[in-house]
C-alpha cells in the first residue's frame, strides 16, 4: 500500500520521457523518484523535522541570511504556515477542478466567526440570545467553524455550478464582501468593528517549562499547530488526488461532457472540490481565532484572497508541492526582503505593495508560464496542446 | 420591516432609485457586451468605473473646483461636466481598452482556457485598485460639489431633483445611441454577428479583434460616462476600492435583465437601483448593499437567462 | 420471445420547426448487434443521441430495460447501463490508457470522497479491482502499453481504447458512433472480431457505421433510418433486398468509406 505502487504505470511512461532531456531541476526530480522507497521516507522525514525546528532561534540562528531579519522569525513562520494551509485548499478548486473561487477569505471569515461565537464568553450568541449556555473549548468548536464554513459552500456553490460555473467567480466574491458587511455591523450578531473578545486560545492546559500556558503570546507553538494540519490535509489531498476523486477531477477538466457521459457526475465532483476548499478555508479562519484571541470586522483583509490566488498559480495549480512553495514565496518573500532592506539600511516595506505586486505576477505568469514554476505535468501539456491548436489552425 | 415608511417615501425612494439604477445601467453595458462577445466576466471593469471617477476628480481639481466651494455658475458647471465627461470616458476608455491590448488579448493568441481568462480578469483588477490605492495613500476623496440637489419641479408627492432629471436623461441618450449604433451601423452589426457565432463570422469577414477592441471602448466609455454622473450625485466620494461594490451590482444588473443582452442592462440597472432603495425604506440603510448580491443568487437558481434573455447576437440590441 | 433491452417508442424529435426523427419505433433485443444505418443526414446520429440521453424525444419515450431514459442526467444514463464511445474520439488527452478506463471503472465503483481521503481499505480493494479490470480490458481490446497517454496512442489504439473504456462501465449495451471511420480493410477486419467478441462477452451492441461491408458482416440486424424516418428493418440480407433502401443509397453519393 505505498504511494509508488500506486502510481507505477503512469511513472514509468513519464520516467522514460523525462530521462534523456532531464537537467537541473527535471534532474533532481527524476534522481529523487529513482531513489528506493526508504531514502524517500527518510527523506521526506528530514524535511518534516527541520521545519518543526525551524522557529526556534538556536536553530534558525545558523540558517544564514534565510532568517527574516526585521519581523519575529516564528510568527513570520506562523503567517506564512497559514498562509500554505490556505493556497493548498485554494489548489484544491482552482488547480484539481478548474473553478475560480474568489471568496476565499468569506469562508475563513465564517469559520472564524464560529469559534469565536461558540468559545467567546462575551459573544452575542451567548450573552444576548441564549443560544448556549455555556461557551465551549477551541478544540469542540473547530469541527462546527469546520462543518458550516463546508455547509455555507454548498449553499452557495450549489445553484451556481449547477448552472454556468464561470459565474461562480463573481458569486463567491460577492458573499465575501456581503460577509464583510455584515460583520461590520455594530447591531449584528457580530458586534462590528467591536468584535469579539476572548475566544480562548487552542489548548490552555499545555504548560511550557516555566510552568505558563503554551499557547499565549509566542508564535512558535501556533506555528506547529499549522504545520501539524498542513501536513494532515495534504496526506488526505493527496489521498483524494490519486484516487477515483481525482481521476473525475481530471476527467472533467480535460473533457466535462465526456466525462459525464462516462458516468462521473460532474456536478457533485464539482461541487466536491468547492466544498473542500471552503472547509479548509474554515478550518483556518478557526485556526486564526485561536491565536488572536479577538475578532472583528477589520480583521479580515478579504483582499488577500487575491494573494492565496496568486500563490496557486505562483507555484503551480493543480500540483499540492506547488501550492506550497508558491504561499512560501508569497508570504515569506516580501517579509524577508523587509528585513534585507533593513540590513542595507533602506526603509521600504514590500507588504504594502504585496497585492499590487502580485496580481501583476498573476497577469504575467497566466500569458508566459500559466502552468507555473512547479507545474502539474498534466496540466501544463493540457496548456501546452491548445497552445498548439492554435498553431496548427493559424 | 417598515412597510408604513416604505409607503410614506415611496416617491422619493423610487427616483433615487432610478437615479442611481441608471448609473449601475451604464456599467452594466460593459460587462454584457463583453460577455455577450468573450463570454467573460471581466472583473477589471469595476476598475474601469473607478479610474473614470478619479479622472474627473483630478480634471477638476486642476481646474480649481474645491470640495467645499458654494455651488457653481451655471457657465462653469456646464465646463466642468464637458471638461469632466471627456477626461472620465477618456480615462475609462483608454483603461478598458489597454486591459484588453495587455491582459486578455495574449491570452486569446496562445488559447488559453476560460480559467486563465477569468484569473487574469480579477488579477487586472486588483492591480489597478491597488496602483491607484497605493498612489492615493488609500484616502477617500471628496467629490467638489459641482451641482447643489434642488427640486426643479413637482408632480403630486413626486418631487424631481437636478440631479436626477440629469442623470437619468444622459443614461437614455447614452442607451439609445448606443442601441441605434448597434442595431444599424456596420460595425455594430460586427458585434453581433462575433456574439453570435464567432467562428462564422470570422469566416465571413468580420474582424474578431477589431470588434473585441470596439467592446472594450464602448463599454469603457459608457463606464466613463457614469463616472462622471456618480460623481454629481450627493455621495459622489472617490476612493481606490469604490469599484468593487458597483461593479458587483453591475453584474448583477446585467444578470437580471439577461447577460449580453442590452435593453436587459438597462432594465435590470433600474430595478436594482429601486429595489435597493425600497429595501432601505423596508429595512434600513445597512441593508441596502446586499440587495443586488441576493437577487444575484436568487436568480441563479431560479432564472439564470434573465427577464429579457441573452441575446447581444440575436436581438436587435 | 427474446427479451427487449431498448425500446425506442415512436419517437418524434423536432429541433424549432425541423423534424429531425419522425415516429421512429423500433427495439434492441439482448444479446443481438443491430446496425442503424442510412444516408448521411438521414438522423442516425440525432437517434444515437436521443438514445443515450444527449436529446430528450419531443414525442414519444425511450425505455431501457422497461424503464424511461429521458429526464435522467446522462452520468444517470451510464450508470443504468448504456455506455458509449464518440464518432470524433473523446478520450482523456492527458490521462493514460489505464487511467481513461479506470474513469469508466469508476462508474460503478461506490466508495467516495471520504473513503478515498482515509484510505479504508474498502476503497482500496475497489481501487485495485478497477486496475485489475482496466488491465483486462486494455488486453481484450489490444492495446499493450497501459501507461502512455492517451494522445500518445495510435488513432486505431484511441478507437479501441474508447471501447475499453466504455465496456469498463459495466454496460448491458454498447453504443458504437462509426468506430470503422478512417481504418484500413486489415484494422475493419480486426474491429468486427472485436466487436463479436464484445457480444459473446453478454454485451448488446448497437452500431452506427459507413462502412457497408462491416455493417452487413457482423450485424445480426439493421434498422434504416432515411429523412429522420424509418424505411426498412430486417435482417441484413434482408435489408439489402428492400427496394426503399436501395432507392435510398442509389443516387447518393456513396461516402468515403
Amino acid at each position: 500500500m505505498t504511494n509508488g505502487e500506486h502510481a507505477t504505470p503512469a511513472r514509468a511512461a513519464n520516467g522514460e520521457h523525462a530521462a534523456p532531456r532531464a537537467r537541473g531541476w527535471q534532474a533532481m526530480k527524476s534522481r529523487w523518484s529513482e531513489m528506493p522507497q526508504g531514502m524517500r521516507w527518510a527523506g521526506t522525514g528530514a524535511l518534516v523535522v527541520f521545519l518543526y525546528l525551524l522557529p526556534n532561534r538556536w536553530f534558525y540562528e545558523y540558517l544564514w541570511y534565510l532568517p527574516t531579519q526585521a519581523s519575529d522569525m516564528a510568527t513570520v513562520l506562523f503567517e506564512t504556515a497559514f498562509f500554505v494551509l490556505l493556497a493548498v485548499g485554494l489548489n484544491v478548486v482552482v488547480g484539481f477542478a478548474g473553478l475560480l473561487d474568489l471568496g476565499y477569505f468569506g469562508f475563513f471569515a465564517v469559520g472564524a466567526y464560529v469559534v469565536a461565537l461558540v468559545t467567546s464568553p462575551e459573544s452575542k450568541a451567548i450573552v444576548e440570545y441564549n443560544w448556549l449556555a455555556d461557551p465551549i473549548t477551541w478544540v469542540a468548536a473547530v469541527p462546527i467553524a469546520v462543518a458550516i464554513a463546508m455547509v455555507s459552500g454548498v449553499i452557495l456553490g450549489g445553484p451556481t455550478l449547477r448552472l454556468r460555473g464561470d459565474y461562480l467567480a463573481i458569486v463567491t466574491l460577492g458573499f465575501a464582501e456581503m460577509i464583510r458587511l455584515y460583520a461590520s455591523r455594530t447591531e449584528g450578531l457580530l458586534n462590528g468593528d467591536r468584535g469579539i473578545p476572548d475566544v480562548p486560545h487552542p489548548v490552555p492546559g499545555v504548560k511550557d517549562a516555566t510552568g505558563d500556558s503554551l499557547f499565549l503570546f509566542d508564535a512558535k507553538p501556533y506555528y506547529w499547530v499549522v504545520l501539524t494540519i498542513i501536513i494532515a490535509v495534504v496526506v488526505l489531498v493527496r489521498n483524494m488526488e490519486r484516487s477515483r476523486v481525482g481521476r473525475a477531477w481530471v476527467a472533467i477538466r480535460e473533457d466535462e461532457d465526456a466525462a459525464e457521459i462516462m458516468g462521473v457526475n460532474t456536478f457533485k465532483y464539482k461541487l466536491l472540490a468547492f466544498a473542500i476548499g471552503a472547509a479548509i478555508g474554515g478550518l483556518s479562519g478557526a485556526v486564526f481565532a485561536g491565536k488572536q484571541g479577538f475578532i472583528n470586522s477589520a480583521s479580515f483583509q478579504l483582499e488577500s484572497s487575491i494573494l492565496v490566488l496568486a500563490a496557486v498559480i505562483l507555484g503551480g495549480a493543480g500540483n499540492i508541492g506547488g501550492a506550497i512553495v508558491g504561499a512560501t514565496i508569497t508570504w515569506y518573500l516580501p517579509e524577508w526582503v523587509r528585513g534585507m532592506g533593513k540590513v542595507f539600511g533602506l526603509s521600504f516595506d514590500p507588504s504594502e505593495y504585496r497585492i499590487l505586486a502580485f496580481g501583476l505576477v498573476i497577469i504575467v505568469m497566466m500569458i508566459f508560464r500559466p502552468q507555473g514554476i512547479w507545474p502539474n505535468k498534466r496540466r501544463a501539456s493540457e496548456f501546452a496542446d491548445r497552445r498548439k491548436e492554435v498553431a496548427a489552425n493559424a | 420591516m417598515d412597510v408604513a415608511g416604505l409607503l410614506r417615501d415611496f416617491p422619493e425612494l423610487t427616483l433615487t432609485g432610478l437615479e442611481q439604477g441608471a448609473i449601475y445601467a451604464l456599467v452594466a453595458l460593459g460587462y454584457t457586451l463583453v460577455y455577450g462577445v468573450l463570454k467573460l466576466i471581466n472583473f477589471a471593469h469595476s476598475e474601469v468605473f473607478m479610474i473614470g471617477s478619479f479622472a474627473a476628480l483630478w480634471t477638476w481639481q486642476g481646474l480649481g473646483f474645491v470640495y467645499d466651494a458654494e455651488a457653481a455658475p451655471l457657465g462653469s458647471f456646464l465646463l466642468a461636466v464637458l471638461v469632466g465627461v471627456i477626461a472620465a470616458a477618456g480615462a475609462s476608455a483608454l483603461t478598458a481598452v489597454t486591459i484588453e491590448r495587455v491582459a486578455y488579448r495574449p491570452l486569446r493568441k496562445r488559447n488559453a482556457p476560460p480559467l486563465a481568462f477569468l484569473i487574469t480578469a480579477i488579477g487586472a483588477s486588483f492591480v489597478l485598485a491597488e496602483g491607484i490605492g497605493v498612489y492615493t495613500h488609500r484616502a477617500p476623496y471628496g467629490m467638489p460639489r459641482l451641482l447643489q440637489p434642488e427640486v426643479v419641479f413637482q408632480l403630486g408627492g413626486w418631487k424631481f431633483t437636478n440631479t436626477q432629471l440629469i442623470v437619468i436623461t444622459v443614461t437614455l441618450l447614452a442607451m439609445v445611441a448606443l442601441d441605434q449604433f448597434v442595431s444599424r451601423s456596420r460595425l455594430g452589426r460586427g458585434i453581433r454577428a462575433v456574439a453570435q457565432d464567432p467562428d462564422t463570422s470570422a469566416l465571413m469577414g468580420v474582424n474578431k479583434d477589431r470588434v473585441i477592441f470596439l467592446v472594450f471602448l464602448i463599454g469603457g466609455l459608457m463606464a466613463g460616462v457614469a463616472a462622471l454622473l456618480w460623481n454629481i450625485l450627493p455621495i459622489g466620494v472617490a476612493k481606490f476600492n469604490m469599484g468593487f461594490l458597483i461593479g458587483l451590482k453591475a453584474f448583477a444588473a446585467a444578470v437580471l435583465g439577461g447577460i449580453g443582452n442590452l435593453r436587459g442592462a438597462l432594465l435590470g440597472g433600474l430595478l436594482l437601483g429601486v429595489a435597493e432603495n425600497y429595501a432601505v425604506g423596508l429595512f434600513g440603510t445597512d441593508w441596502k448593499d446586499f440587495v443586488g448580491f441576493v437577487l444575484l443568487v436568487v436568480l441563479l437558481m431560479f432564472r439564470p437567462t434573465g427577464l429579457l434573455g441573452e441575446s447581444l447576437g440575436r436581438a436587435r440590441a | 420471445m427474446r427479451e427487449a433491452l431498448l425500446e425506442v417508442d415512436n419517437v418524434t424529435l423536432r429541433f424549432g420547426g425541423v423534424v429531425a426523427l419522425n415516429q421512429v419505433d423500433f427495439t434492441l433485443y439482448k444479446g443481438e448487434i443491430l446496425g442503424l444505418i442510412g444516408p448521411n443526414g438521414a438522423g442516425k446520429t440525432t437517434c444515437f443521441n436521443a438514445m443515450t440521453g444527449v436529446y430528450r424525444p419531443t414525442e414519444g419515450e425511450i425505455r431501457f430495460g422497461g424503464q424511461r431514459i429521458s429526464g435522467k442526467r446522462r452520468y444517470q444514463i451510464t450508470k443504468m447501463g448504456i455506455a458509449r464511445t464518440f464518432q470524433n474520439i473523446r478520450l482523456f488527452p492527458e490521462m493514460s490508457a489505464l487511467e481513461n478506463v479506470m474513469v469508466g471503472a469508476d462508474a460503478h465503483h461506490r466508495t467516495g470522497a471520504l473513503s478515498a481521503m482515509l484510505r479504508l481499505p474498502r476503497h482500496w480493494k475497489e481501487e485495485r479491482s478497477g486496475r485489475d479490470r482496466a488491465h483486462d480490458l486494455l488486453r481484450f481490446v489490444g492495446i499493450s502499453r497501459p501507461g502512455e497517454q492517451a494522445r500518445n496512442l495510435s488513432y486505431g489504439e484511441q478507437r479501441r481504447l474508447e471501447i475499453a473504456r466504455a465496456l469498463a462501465t459495466n454496460p448491458q449495451l454498447l453504443c458504437l458512433d462509426e468506430p470503422a471511420a478512417g481504418f484500413n480493410p486489415a484494422e475493419k477486419d480486426a474491429l468486427n472480431q472485436l466487436i463479436r467478441k464484445v457480444r459473446d462477452s453478454g454485451v448488446t451492441v448497437l452500431l452506427i457505421e459507413h462502412d457497408m461491408r462491416l455493417v452487413m458482416g457482423v450485424t445480426d440486424r439493421i434498422v434504416v433510418l432515411e429523412f429522420g424516418k424509418k424505411i426498412a428493418e430486417g435482417t441484413p440480407a434482408e435489408v439489402r433486398e428492400n427496394p426503399a433502401v436501395i432507392a435510398a443509397y442509389l443516387g447518393v453519393p456513396t461516402d468515403a468509406s
